[in-house]
């Protein structure tokens, strides 16, 4: 497997905070990774230090083999990672297709062929493509947002607390959803809070705690591990 | 359902465009007419400019969604630069016509050079740290212009800052004195120029909003964060929109002060930018033809007033107070909806 992410040694502040401490981690093409951690331990902020909204003191990120640390955010996402972000932000005054559209606008052509794809994946999204996405339900926004994430063709899909705030039956279903797009191909990094459902999708899994990576391996090992389940799985 | 949406939008455009056609053509002919009281003919072309200041303030606050406290400044700057102009060109262009349309650009391009300017830190900030920095671009702007001193000669223009005094050889003469601001300008504006910058406004923030930058533009103000995240240069389409306002507010600018006789920096002062911002809520954010309506009421409205010259800004204040209250009522938005057909509270 190749690998198509590596952060090495980055350092984020946020003015004397120091957020995250030397966090260094690997995704190689076609494989799920998840970040779990408690509230505050520093996962969202590796994505967003990722996707270009934050900045790095010190140490690179390498995108299929090219360093990325330096360049904008809208240069990050043409370069193949889509972002899905936290707490559903959807354009909420435009209808749902529109969102869509949203998602493919680095790029021209080929648009119709990539909403047959989502459609696909997200049947209710095709039921709904006329209605305004502030009407959609919770679990139908957070479809959506993943559905205009995918719309750009990532090579690397980010999805930060993807279950947040979903009844239980919606989580299963965006599992299910993260999982099919898996089958297909998708390279997928996930944030969770929720980390049995995470590790139980992932193929690694990085534990992270106050701004520091502590653990790391497969998502069964870690599933077993008694530190993940004393702090996170209840037990 | 798409292609019905696109289609419903452009014929609201059309419906504007033809609005402002058939309110020019009216007024025009009954401008001719004894009926036609010279105070509202005198208030035509500054009607034309105040429309179009409130198009494009509505551009940066409506589809942008920044709040832009300094509009007036952009007024301003276009205002004296077209003024200087079309007073520089007065032997070069001997064709008023021209000379405007010369002045109207020249206003144009140093209200966008401006806004280009203070974009770079503006655009850095959002809500009330914009605003504040807006407005006191406006104060800047106006005290700037009220320490320069321009005057012509056979060399071409000469300038001052703070010192009043420039010597300028035989023949010359001052045109910008300071606080005293331009005298004796030729006037040479027309209702016909003011109804070509609207249309052409209207040709412009329309083909803006209905591209894919102006939709880049609104998926900013709709969520900054999912704008980043699809990809979008936010330093870039918000620049975009907000160079765009200042350069068309720069061109309502020079209009406006080539119908005065003397314009002075002190009239583009912040309450300017309130008035104007007080047309584009009023009208409706995002909604152009709201805008004109607003801008062109207003503007009426206190010269209207005028034999109550007592009880005018309290007439006019209630006036205000009414129409918030009236657009916000279900019953008359309800109302509005069946005459206007397309008009469902969607955006422009």
């Amino acid at each position: 497997m190749e690998e198509i992410l590596s952060v090495q040694g980055v350092n984020v502040y946020y003015g004397a905070i120091h957020a995250i401490k030397d966090v260094s981690l690997t995704v190689n093409e076609g494989e799920i990774v998840t970040l779990i951690g408690a509230n505050g331990a520093g996962k969202s902020t590796t994505l967003q230090t990722i996707s270009g909204l934050l900045r790095s003191k010190t140490g690179d990120i390498r995108f299929c083999g090219q360093s990325i640390v330096h360049l904008p955010s809208h240069k990050i996402v043409e370069r193949g990672i889509a972002q899905v972000p936290e707490g559903r932000r959807i354009f909420l005054q435009m209808t749902v297709q529109e969102n869509l559209e949203m998602g493919a606008f680095t790029r021209s052509g080929g648009v119709e062929k990539d909403l047959e794809r989502v459609y696909a994946l997200f049947p209710r999204l095709l039921e709904r493509k006329k209605q305004i996405a502030g009407t959609l339900s919770g679990g139908e926004q957070q479809m959506l947002a993943m559905g205009r994430a995918l719309m750009s063709h990532p090579k690397l899909m980010m999805l930060d607390e993807p279950s947040m705030g979903l009844a239980p039956i919606l989580v299963e279903q965006v599992f299910s959803i993260i999982r099919q797009l898996h089958d297909e191909g998708t390279t997928i990094l996930l944030v969770e809070q929720n980390a049995q459902m995470a590790l139980s999708v992932a193929d690694r899994a990085y534990v992270m705690e106050t701004g520091k990576i502590t653990l790391q391996g497969t998502g069964a090992e870690l599933a077993q591990s008694d530190q993940v389940k004393k702090a996170y799985l209840g037990g | 359902m798409n292609r019905l949406k696109l289609d419903r939008s452009l014929r609201r455009d059309y419906l504007t465009y033809a609005f402002v056609i058939v309110a020019y053509v009216i007024l025009q002919v009954f401008s001719g007419t004894k009926g036609f009281s010279p105070t509202l003919r005198g208030q035509l072309v500054p009607i034309c400019a105040y429309v179009v200041m409130a198009m494009s303030l509505n551009l940066t606050v409506g589809i942008l969604g920044e709040l832009s406290l300094g509009h007036a400044g952009f007024m301003s700057v276009g205002a004296f630069s077209g003024a200087i102009a079309a007073a520089a060109l007065q032997n070069a262009v001997p064709s008023p016509g021209l000379r405007l349309a010369i002045a109207l650009v020249i206003g144009a391009i140093f209200a966008g050079i401006v806004g280009t300017v203070i974009s770079v830190p503006v655009l850095r900030l959002n809500g009330d740290y914009l605003a504040i920095v807006t407005l006191a671009f406006g104060q800047i702007i106006k005290s700037l212009i009220e320490n320069l001193y321009v005057g012509v000669d056979a060399a071409g223009l000469h300038f001052s800052f703070l010192k009043p005094h420039i010597t300028l050889a035989q023949g010359g003469r001052m045109i910008l004195n300071g606080p005293m601001g331009i005298p004796n300008i030729g006037k040479i504006s027309t209702f016909l120029a003011g109804f070509i910058l609207i249309m052409l406004t209207l040709f412009i923030i329309f083909n803006l909003v209905r591209s894919r930058a102006g939709r880049a533009i609104m998926a900013l103000r709709d969520n900054r964060i999912a704008a980043e995240s699809v990809g979008i240069n936010v330093t870039k389409y918000k620049m975009m929109a907000f160079v765009t306002s200042a350069a068309l507010a720069g061109a309502a600018g020079a209009l406006f002060a080539l119908g005065q006789n003397t314009i002075v920096a002190a009239k583009f002062d912040f309450n300017t930018s309130i008035l104007i911002l007080v047309f584009v809520v009023l009208g409706g954010l995002g909604n152009m033809f709201g805008s004109i309506i607003a801008a062109a009421a207003l503007t009426i409205l206190p010269e209207a007033l005028r034999g109550f010259a007592d009880y005018r800004m309290l007439i006019y204040a209630v006036v205000l107070i009414l129409v918030m209250l009236g657009t916000n009522s279900p019953q008359l938005k309800g109302l509005l909806k069946k005459l206007v057909p397309g008009k469902k509270g969607e955006e422009v």
